[in-house]
């Protein structure tokens, strides 16, 4: 469509323009806020407004939310909740790709009788709505002895993740010729030797993806968080949602807003560095809300 | 010894036999895993949610089964209307909102913009911030007396009032910017995608003939986009139907009960107020609703894929 927007004149271009970059500062100005907000002194906060600039730059905000920050009952900040969300991302992140990949190989290359209806139930597993499962997963993780532990979260994030990062390998290895395969086989490689030798020194793309997705919908995910993990085992994300509406105390925005940023962070540098990879997973899996 | 020398092929070929059996079974192996994790995680507890909406529960599960009681209950549950009306404006301005700018900002940005990756990123960054992240920050902007009125105070609005957060009627409307700010630029990502593969031929055809650009768009690319605009709407109103952390962020469904979604009184039902039964009962007509959506969705959506 490149030579049929060239046409368009002066005042009309100025008009997109305009209406872009306007756009743009208005997605832009939450985190402008949120920023300049965390570093100012209560005394500013109450003072100033929102779009002003600090009159002195603090990092009092920062400490306070890292180290000091009342989230309930308890005092010491949201470094430890913020530590659990990596203890309990890493491993969930990790364990669903590689299960999603084996997947993905399997109902790709390897299909089985039953393995289409096998996807189908997967694919309608992305769209349920956690709360159909919240219950019950809450009494099996108490039987199981897994409540309110980092293992119990990770659990729960492989078992609702593996369908999304099934969904990405599928349709990737899908793109590549059976006859590739076929050949291999025929030259006498297994099952293995087919998926190491052949297909991972390709799919790197498509990992990006997935570590990359499975990254920001766990470390983001609030509702497993707030049913299954309770006191010093909850994630960041319940951690900053217990320090912003607590009620006790007077309210101080600046490490309310530095607590946001510490817990936007993580997943903010991965869109900086990876933005791609997270896109295409944004449009490839768009069936995750 | 003698044994072996006189069957030497049976030998070599048993282990081979063991090895081809388990390269048929492999697959299924690998797969068996995710296989029993989803059909226990996923439809075996669906099936129990099912089970314990038609009981009596409360604080504990129990199967005393008393039909369509929770059900009947739920109809007649003024926060349970009021959460489902919630969804219908929450859910109906969100799609909207989404898809009109979403549209537009793709359009324009596929006029050939300068930095138009830089200027992308930034539209679609909201996106990976958890929901969270993104109610404190507009709980802190929509502050009724420190936030927006506050910055029109100072810019010289003196008689500017806006405190729509804390306001029963108005509340709802606050937690509809805050999710639109951030999934629209996601609505933009997928039309500009989708406007990236349009056939430019068919435009070059379309100019010759004298039709404007606008028309062009509107008559011509937009109605190509049909599919595009059909899963950005699936996506959306699956979003709106699962909203939880947005609303439990900025109002935690206040003030009263004004802003409750259907997720909010789940939870509230089943994790707080110990009434797993209602609670249940909610989650299913939640999971009905989606699967009023998506059946139809993912039936298409195999269908096209089946023609590849």
């Amino acid at each position: 469509m490149t030579d049929v927007v060239r046409t368009g004149f002066r005042p009309s271009r100025v008009a997109i323009y305009g209406v872009l970059l306007l756009a743009a500062l208005v997605y832009l100005i939450p985190l402008f806020i949120m920023l300049v907000t965390s570093f100012k002194t209560p005394m500013d906060i109450r003072t100033g407004n929102l779009m002003a600039l600090p009159t002195d730059w603090t990092t009092i905000g920062w400490t306070k939310a890292w180290s000091e920050a009342c989230t309930g009952v308890e005092c010491n900040g949201i470094s430890g909740y913020f530590w659990n969300s990596f203890k309990m991302t890493v491993p969930a992140v990790l364990i669903s790709t590689l299960l999603g990949a084996f997947n993905g190989y399997v109902l790709s290359k390897w299909k089985f009788k039953g393995s289409d209806l096998f996807f189908g139930m997967l694919l309608f597993g992305c769209f349920v709505p956690f709360q159909v499962v919240l219950l019950p997963m809450a009494a099996t993780l108490g039987q199981l002895g897994l409540a309110n532990t980092t293992t119990g979260l990770v659990l729960v994030h492989v078992i609702y993740g593996v369908a999304f990062t099934t969904l990405f390998f599928r349709n990737y290895y899908v793109a590549i010729p059976d006859a590739l395969i076929k050949a291999a086989r025929l030259d006498g490689a297994g099952f293995f030797t087919i998926f190491f030798r052949i297909l991972l020194p390709m799919s790197t793309p498509i990992f990006m993806v997935s570590l990359i997705w499975q990254f920001t919908q766990i470390w983001n995910d609030f509702l497993f968080g707030v049913v299954f993990a309770s006191g010093d085992g909850q994630p960041i994300t319940v951690a900053l949602n217990n320090l912003v509406n607590t009620s006790t105390g007077v309210k101080e925005y600046n490490v309310d807003m530095a607590a946001a940023m510490i817990a936007a962070l993580p997943t903010l540098v991965v869109y900086i560095v990876a933005g791609k990879y997270f896109i295409r997973g944004l449009t490839a899996g768009s069936v995750k809300g | 010894m003698e044994h072996i020398q006189r069957h030497p092929a049976r030998v070599a070929r048993a282990p081979s036999r063991l090895l081809d059996g388990l390269q048929r079974w492999l697959p299924k192996l690998v797969v068996a895993p995710t296989f029993v994790l989803v059909g226990i995680g996923i439809y075996g507890y669906m099936l129990w949610t099912g089970v314990l909406s038609f009981t009596s529960s409360s604080f504990l599960p129990v199967y005393d089964f008393v039909g369509f009681d929770q059900y009947a209950k739920l109809m007649t549950n003024d926060r349970w209307l009021t959460a489902s009306v919630n969804l219908g404006i929450f859910g109906g301005l969100f799609i909207l909102s989404c898809l009109l700018i979403g549209v537009v900002l793709a359009i324009f940005l596929d006029q050939k913009i300068r930095q138009e990756g830089a200027i992308r990123t930034i539209y679609l960054y909201p996106m990976a911030l958890s929901m969270i992240v993104t109610g404190t920050v507009w709980k802190w902007i929509l502050n009724p007396s420190l936030g927006l009125e506050k910055l029109m105070h100072d810019w010289g609005w003196t008689s500017f009032s806006f405190d729509w957060l804390v306001s029963s009627d108005m509340a709802i409307y606050t937690i509809v910017m805050a999710a639109v700010w951030q999934a629209s630029g996601f609505v933009m990502a997928l039309f500009l995608a989708g406007l990236r593969g349009v056939d430019s031929s068919i435009i070059r055809a379309a100019r010759v003939d004298g039709a404007s650009l606008p028309l062009i768009y509107w008559k011509i690319i937009l109605p190509s986009l049909r599919p595009v605009f059909f899963s950005a709407v699936m996506v959306l109103a699956h979003i709106a139907i699962k909203s939880f952390d947005l609303v439990m962020a900025m109002t935690a469904g206040g003030p009263g009960y004004s802003t409750d979604l259907p997720a909010v009184f789940m939870y509230a039902h089943t994790f707080t107020r110990g009434q797993m039964g209602l609670g249940s009962a909610s989650a299913m007509l939640m999971l009905g609703a989606i699967l009023a959506l998506i059946v139809p969705y993912l039936y298409s959506e195999l269908r096209e894929k089946r023609h590849d």
